[in-house]
């Protein structure tokens, strides 16, 4: 019998510890299948972030550092600069990249470090259990913005991907997001752009996923993918903000 | 072997060089830049890397990402700096990577001033960072023990596994003397076969990390470190004793501090006091039992612990003497150094039963 459908191999067979319905097991997935399609498993490093995703190796059945929080583009640089020839990424959440870690991924981008980092959006702190992230929409209601966010107390949310496709070195940026199979299909498109990038010497490049938190934005699974499509992609919009040919 | 006039800084660089470092990681601040700056003109011409971070804070996890890659790093800051540096630090002893990070000590707290210090004293022997460690620190006090220090420095980090800091202060950093390289022969490191270089199919991934959800897996990781410490406490602490045999008066100093007592010494032997010196070489791992050893002869009447901050090393100083004996202390700080005379009337104040 054929197998038609499988494990990719850069995945190991632990179980994810994700909450029902959130996309970080769409996004694991999706990087592992590149992995495999590229054939660079040997060669993949990867840096797990601090976040929901804080246990990112033991999900990918490849070399990897856990860093400090938002510190993840530092240490993709010590490892490419000792191992140039090797495939770096980093898998960083809102919190860690967008807030704590903003030094450091503006400085990776704008030396053109030759990693790729794949940045979730979902607009709240979910390790933590809900707070206000720099990605919380205007109005959002988080445990550190009770009352919504209001913009004239906590300012207004970062969109990183065109601050950074204004640096020189970015190579790649582009925003996805996986609330339905089409935008999946597109999402995995991005990423195994953004690892070729890389492969390429080209630059840096990055991917913003929009996912999902339905146990720290109250909702059930579907509403949450429903609020990713009608709610935040109106504020991040899709597409390619800047690709070096 | 050939001599060269060098810079305490440019020394630190050449010296990592010679001991088979190929990157740095850094970030400007007084009184260390003259180490950067070399290492951004040598590495290259050694096929190495050189990267001005962005902060102390990037540059010490680059120096985590590259020591996790199995390569022989460096970084170097001072203390307001390597304060930012004591996240990155923690987290390399968590993960066991072998480093070795320079402070050239200036005065503080807070942004201090630009003047050598010894106020770190503190932070880096009793782990500066959050939770159980230690980096091994060592301090010389000349130029070529410096460069021999950093040499032994990759050495003693790749063996155990763990961060090693020189201390030094902006004296010895910016001062000049002779030096020469290969009086400290460097060690070919053993395969560094945890290292995530990329998995081979005929392995398990290595994963770099200091995360342990699990309690006991966390005392587990701890319980190992301080095993290595152990062996560490054991095998490779340093210190240097002068004058001491028949000495009334035993100073404590380091780094800079004891060049000046040194001096003192002769003039206090001019003057009829009998004074000796214990200058701890490695200040993590102290060496207590030297003190101890010491303080149970009867010739030795006192201690005093002289030192470019308000007091620090005399707490490990009294840990090791004891009680057996009094222990006093003497210091200057934010930047000012002890004058001889200021040190010699300490020493005839307590000759003088005061």
């Amino acid at each position: 019998m054929a197998i038609v459908f499988a494990r990719p191999r850069s995945l190991t067979d632990a179980p994810f510890h994700y909450c029902p319905g959130c996309t970080h097991g769409i996004v694991h997935r999706l990087v592992a299948e590149v992995i495999d399609e590229l054939g660079i498993q040997e060669k993949t490093i990867g840096i797990a972030p601090v976040g929901c995703a804080v246990f990112a190796y033991n999900y990918f059945d490849c070399d990897m550092h856990e860093a400090a929080h938002g510190r993840a583009p530092a240490v993709a640089t010590g490892i490419k600069r000792v191992l140039p020839d090797r495939a770096v990424f980093t898998y960083q959440g809102d919190g860690d990249l967008a807030s704590i870690g903003t030094a450091e991924i503006v400085h990776a981008a704008t030396r053109g470090e030759q990693i790729t980092t794949i940045f979730i959006n979902n607009a709240i702190y979910g390790m933590t259990g809900g707070q206000m992230a720099p990605t919380t929409l205007p109005g959002q209601v988080t445990t550190t913005s009770p009352y919504g966010r209001d913009t004239a107390v906590a300012g207004h949310p970062v969109r990183v991907c065109e601050m950074l496709a204004t640096l020189t070195g970015a190579a790649h940026i582009e925003r996805v997001s996986v609330h339905d199979v089409p935008h999946i299909v597109k999402a995995k498109k991005a990423i195994k752009k953004a690892f070729t990038c890389q492969l390429e010497g080209k630059g840096f490049s990055l991917v913003e996923v929009l996912s999902t938190c339905p146990s720290n934005w109250g909702m059930t699974p579907l509403e949450a993918l429903d609020w990713v499509r009608d709610t935040m992609i109106p504020y991040y919009p899709l597409g390619v903000m800047k690709e070096v040919g | 072997m050939e001599k060269v006039l060098m810079k305490g800084n440019e020394a630190i660089g050449e010296a990592a060089i010679q001991a088979g470092c190929r990157y740095f990681f850094g970030y400007p601040i007084t009184p260390q830049n003259e180490l950067p700056a070399y290492m951004a003109r040598r590495l290259p011409q050694e096929g190495g890397v050189f990267v001005q971070a962005e902060s102390e804070i990037s540059a010490i996890n680059m120096v985590y990402g590259a020591a996790g890659s199995g390569a022989r790093v460096m970084t170097s800051s001072s203390s307001p700096g390597i304060s930012l540096k004591q996240e990155g630090i923690s987290y390399i002893a968590g993960a066991e990577l072998p480093c070795v990070i320079v402070n050239i000590m200036r005065g503080g707290p807070g942004l201090g001033g630009i003047q050598p210090g010894q106020a770190d004293y503190f932070q880096a022997t009793k782990g500066g960072g959050h939770g159980d460690y230690h980096p091994i620190v060592l301090a010389p006090s000349t130029i070529q023990e410096l460069a021999d220090l950093v040499m032994e420095g990759f050495d003693l980090a790749d063996d155990y596994r763990n961060p090693v800091m020189v201390l030094g202060d902006g004296m010895l950093g910016q001062m000049m003397e002779p030096v020469s390289f290969g009086g400290y022969q460097s060690r070919t490191p053993s395969p560094k076969d945890w290292a995530a270089t990329g998995k081979t199919a005929d392995r398990e991934p290595n994963i770099i990390n200091s995360l342990f959800i699990d309690p006991q897996e966390l005392e587990d990781r701890v319980l190992h470190i301080y095993e290595k410490y152990e062996a560490i406490k054991e095998k490779e602490i340093q210190y240097e004793t002068y004058h001491c045999e028949d000495a009334q008066i035993i100073i404590a100093a380091y780094g800079t501090m004891a060049r000046v007592v040194k001096n003192v010494i002769g003039r206090a032997a001019a003057e009829g006091i009998k004074v000796g010196l214990i200058r701890p070489i490695t200040l993590w791992p102290f060496p207590y039992d030297v003190f101890t050893d010491w303080a149970a002869r009867d010739h030795v009447k006192a201690f005093l612990s002289v030192e470019m901050s308000m007091g620090q090393m005399v707490e490990d100083v009294r840990l090791g003497v004891n009680g057996q004996k009094p222990v006093y202390f003497y210091g200057r700080t934010g930047g000012m150094v002890p004058e001889p005379e200021a040190i010699l009337a300490e020493i005839k104040k307590i000759a003088g039963g005061e």
